[in-house]
């Protein structure tokens, strides 16, 4: 089927099967690649994306509903790649192999938006679905809190 | 290399050859070659320099996530005095000859055994040491002054006020001969190396999505394909029909490889859609079709006999065993692990007048190069290898088979189209695929005399080698992957009688390494047994492991350090208990302290102490990030995870039946690394051994119940 999704802030034409989930659409249709592929079933985060604000699992997400929202990928979140949470992941060498990286940042941003000042729980409850292989969790909660303006836990090795 | 780096690596079993030290040398009168062909002047194989004054460092090992080409580039950055903000790591190209492993020796071209930074530790600053003398020499001529007035800072070459920059002078320095034997700093004179400002240089690139992974390369033409594989290992097609998968729109074609049958389509999804479409008859003649609980019961049979592998023995344990006061015993069970990257296996393959072209996560170019040629009927010289950023391996992506890179290539023989075709495994196939950490039962029994002084030890060992038949496993040497870890503990030195055995027990389910090998069961087996022991005796722990390891320093030194740190015996709070392990693994020495609560019979992990012993700290920030990347994957694989076999096939496919751990179970974690003057060690992996018996410790000090199977709360 023909359709129009606004991604980024732009309207894209595309022509794939309705039922085809967006991250496929997003992956091999508009060569959006940082959105991730990582489990198909909605269970690990990788290809999270905002739709209408709201972070959403892309690879469970088939594009026929998609018409008239505003998606927006990782590589929309900021033009400049400046986000805060961006720039908190820098600063704090959040990432190790970088794959589920995508997502975690996008499930970050969405949470700071709703909740500018989040307690642990709260991040627990908005990383939930976010898988890291490399177990990079205590650096994203770190950096969720550096990007919120709060004090960060995080602290490189002593030595000695 | 000192004694202290030669002995962990020989102990890895690797091929040790003198390349260790001439390989280090070797490379600064290396020939200008191998490096790819960016812009600049290339010094040798390892550094480039471009007109801009960009030093790139040509990195021989892999990135997935553990930050050796950080690591790399910040070694070459300090014995060069570049400026490190102009500093970039760009992937070797597939050179075996150049590019080899140090530690596997010539022509081995690989990452593992947490060897990349250690192996390359001389050779990267003999290549920088080399091409700085270079420079150093070009700017004595230009400036007409001697190269002994010139200092070097920041990729700038100066004597008061006259002064020229890496930029300037590297087109002509690179024309220069390199210095036969460079002089390499000594560590007192490091400003970066061991500091903070050491920091990841891929952080713009994967927090913006821009990173280029293989499943994002997509060359120009490139196809899909998705393998519909066999349901039980060593099962093989027996027919198939095509004719509802090539009606599904944007499927290109189906063919037969020997993993199995290869839709193949212009998109990933037109790919799915048309294996969901296959059909496939399998025989199972040859397909492995037991039972976990089956395989858990021959395992535990055998492992009340010694294996017929002698592994070490001392004295005559039986009879020290008669005469103990008490024995402490325990049998262990360790289920299969899939390695589960973030990334699930692919590779993408093209076959075009005559040469092959390979895009991989490439861990083992020295088997995946010759293995595509071998399917490809080439000469390896016709492969090429480009290794892209790589989501995860923790082992996975080295393997004797290359099966990820076997994949691809057999599909694009089969295509014989000369298109580039991308071999994705789903997360399904991933899971399902095999190569796991394998299942192993341990029994221990330990012979206490009255003071409570471990006098007998008797280990027997079951499980399914992975190193057998490989160059990993030096004729006449146990398999590490059973082994290592309890054979030459530093425990069993003060023991006067002990006898370790195994049983190499034959199942048909591809096995591999799994970050940390055979360290990840045998680490819980040790440190387990040794506060079994220490309750048995009416000890502390601590005081225990303190009195036993009293002639092994660096394990003295990490222990002491981790428990200083978290404050032992002090815990987080009421009903919070700790417990302790210490283990050597890749010649580093990792100690924890686990602070946890029970909550419904299952431990909670809130904190983890930990303390290193690697040598010197190259990146002081990456190694505490592998300390916590480490322990967080050895502590979901020991909460929930499991592979069991019903009838042969996986019972797990995917992260809802084989939990991830999440952000919620990540407990803090506290690293600090034991100061030392000794060359470079691993820490990928060694952060993975001690968290399971630390958690058990925590687990056996608030509930006196002993943890002898894995995982603590089956999902």
């Amino acid at each position: 089927m023909a359709i129009t999704l606004n991604i980024n802030g732009q309207d894209r034409q595309l022509d794939a099967p309705g039922d085809t989930p967006l991250l496929w659409a997003l992956r091999d249709d508009l060569k959006l690649t940082g959105t991730k592929y990582g489990c198909g079933i909605a269970q690990c985060g990788a290809c999270t994306v905002h739709v209408d604000g709201q972070p959403i699992r892309a690879c469970s997400t088939p594009i026929e509903g998609l018409a008239g929202t505003k998606i927006v990928t990782i590589e929309g979140l900021a033009a400049a790649g400046d986000h805060p949470v961006q720039e908190a992941w820098r600063k704090l060498d959040v990432v190790q192999c970088g794959y589920c990286q995508s997502g975690q940042i996008m499930s970050a941003a969405a949470l700071l938006a709703n909740t500018p000042k989040p307690t642990d729980a709260d991040i627990d409850a908005a990383m939930a679905g976010n898988v890291c292989r490399c177990a990079s969790y205590a650096r994203v909660r770190a950096a969720i809190k550096e990007a919120a303006g709060m004090n960060s836990a995080a602290a490189p090795a002593q030595k000695g | 290399m000192t004694k202290h780096t030669d002995l962990s690596l020989s102990r890895r079993g690797f091929l040790l050859t003198s390349a260790v030290v001439a390989g280090g040398f070797a490379v600064g009168c290396s020939p200008a070659s191998g490096a790819k062909g960016g812009a600049g002047a290339i010094f040798n194989p390892f550094v480039r320099i471009d007109a801009e004054g960009v030093v790139t460092v040509i990195a021989k090992h892999i990135e997935f996530g553990q930050g050796t080409h950080t690591g790399l580039a910040a070694i070459v950055a300090e014995e060069l005095d570049a400026d490190w903000s102009k500093v970039k790591a760009e992937a070797a190209p597939a050179d075996l000859d150049v590019y080899y492993n140090t530690v596997f020796g010539k022509g081995n071209m690989g990452t593992g055994g947490s060897s990349a930074i250690a192996n390359s530790w001389l050779q990267y600053r003999a290549a920088a040491a080399g091409a700085r003398a270079m420079l150093v020499e070009a700017a004595a001529k230009k400036l007409g002054l001697a190269a002994s007035d010139l200092t070097v800072k920041d990729g700038v070459i100066s004597a008061g006020d006259k002064k020229a920059t890496f930029a300037e002078l590297a087109g002509a320095a690179a024309k220069l001969k390199p210095p036969a034997e460079p002089k390499l700093k000594d560590a007192a004179q490091f400003t970066l190396i061991g500091t903070d400002r050491v920091r990841r240089l891929d952080n713009g690139e994967k927090t913006t999505g821009k990173a280029i992974f293989t499943i994002d390369k997509k060359p120009d033409g490139e196809r899909t394909a998705l393998i519909a594989r066999a349901p039980k290992f060593g099962a093989a097609v027996k027919s198939f029909d095509a004719a509802e998968a090539k009606k599904v729109p944007g499927v290109v074609n189906v063919v037969q490889v020997p993993s199995g049958v290869a839709v193949v389509a212009k998109d990933f999804w037109s790919a799915k859609k048309g294996r969901d479409a296959l059909k496939v008859e399998w025989d199972f003649a040859n397909a492995e079709t037991r039972s976990s609980a089956q395989l858990f019961d021959e395992f535990r049979k055998l492992a009340a006999t010694p294996g017929p592998e002698k592994v070490q023995s001392k004295g005559d344990a039986g009879a020290a065993m008669k005469k103990a006061a008490r024995v402490v015993k325990g049998t262990f069970e360790f289920p299969y692990l899939a390695h589960a990257t973030m990334e699930p296996m692919n590779a993408i393959a093209q076959i075009k007048d005559g040469a092959v072209h390979v895009w991989t996560g490439s861990q083992f170019p020295s088997i995946d190069k010759p293995t595509a040629a071998g399917i490809a009927g080439v000469d390896p010289s016709k492969v090429t290898i480009d290794t892209l950023m790589t989501g995860g391996s923790f082992g996975r992506r080295a393997n004797f088979q290359a099966d990820f890179v076997a994949d691809a290539v057999a599909v694009a023989k089969a295509m014989g189209d000369g298109q580039p075709v991308l071999v994705q495994w789903t997360r399904e196939d991933d899971m399902t695929g095999g190569k796991y950490r394998p299942m192993v039962v341990h029994h221990v029994e330990a012979g206490l005399d009255k003071a409570g002084n471990i006098v007998a030890w008797k280990h027997v060992i079951v499980s399914q080698p992975v190193l057998a038949g490989t160059p990993f496993n030096p004729p006449g040497q146990p398999d590490g992957s059973v082994v290592e870890g309890a054979h030459k503990s530093p425990y069993l030195e003060t023991v006067a009688d002990h006898d370790i055995t195994a049983h190499y027990a034959q199942v048909g389910v591809p096995v591999l390494w799994w970050r940390s090998v055979g360290h990840t069961h045998t680490a819980h087996v040790m440190e387990h047994m040794i506060d079994l022991c220490a309750g048995a005796a009416r000890k502390d722990p601590v005081a225990y492991r303190r009195q036993l390891l009293a002639k092994a320093p660096r394990h003295l030194g990490a222990l002491n350090l981790a428990v200083e740190k978290s404050g032992y015996p002090k815990s987080l709070g009421r009903g919070h208990s700790l417990g302790v392990a210490v283990h050597e693994s890749f010649g580093s020495i990792v100690a924890m302290v686990a602070d946890v609560t029970m909550a419904g019979g299952a431990p909670k992990v809130h904190k983890v102490t930990v303390a290193v012993d690697c040598g010197i700290a190259v990146s002081p920030n990456q190694i505490a990030a592998q300390m916590e990347g480490g322990l967080g994957y050895g502590l979901g694989a020991a909460l929930y995870d499991q592979i069991t076999l019903t009838n042969g096939e996986v019972d797990q496919n995917n992260f809802d039946t084989y939990p991830s751990l999440r952000i919620s179970d990540m407990p803090a974690v506290d690293t600090h690394i034991v100061p030392s003057t000794n060359p470079p060690s691993g820490v990928g992996e060694p952060g993975t051994p001690p968290i399971a018996p630390a958690v058990a410790n925590a687990v056996l000090a608030a509930t006196g119940k002993a943890t002898f199977k894995l995982p603590f709360r089956p999902a």
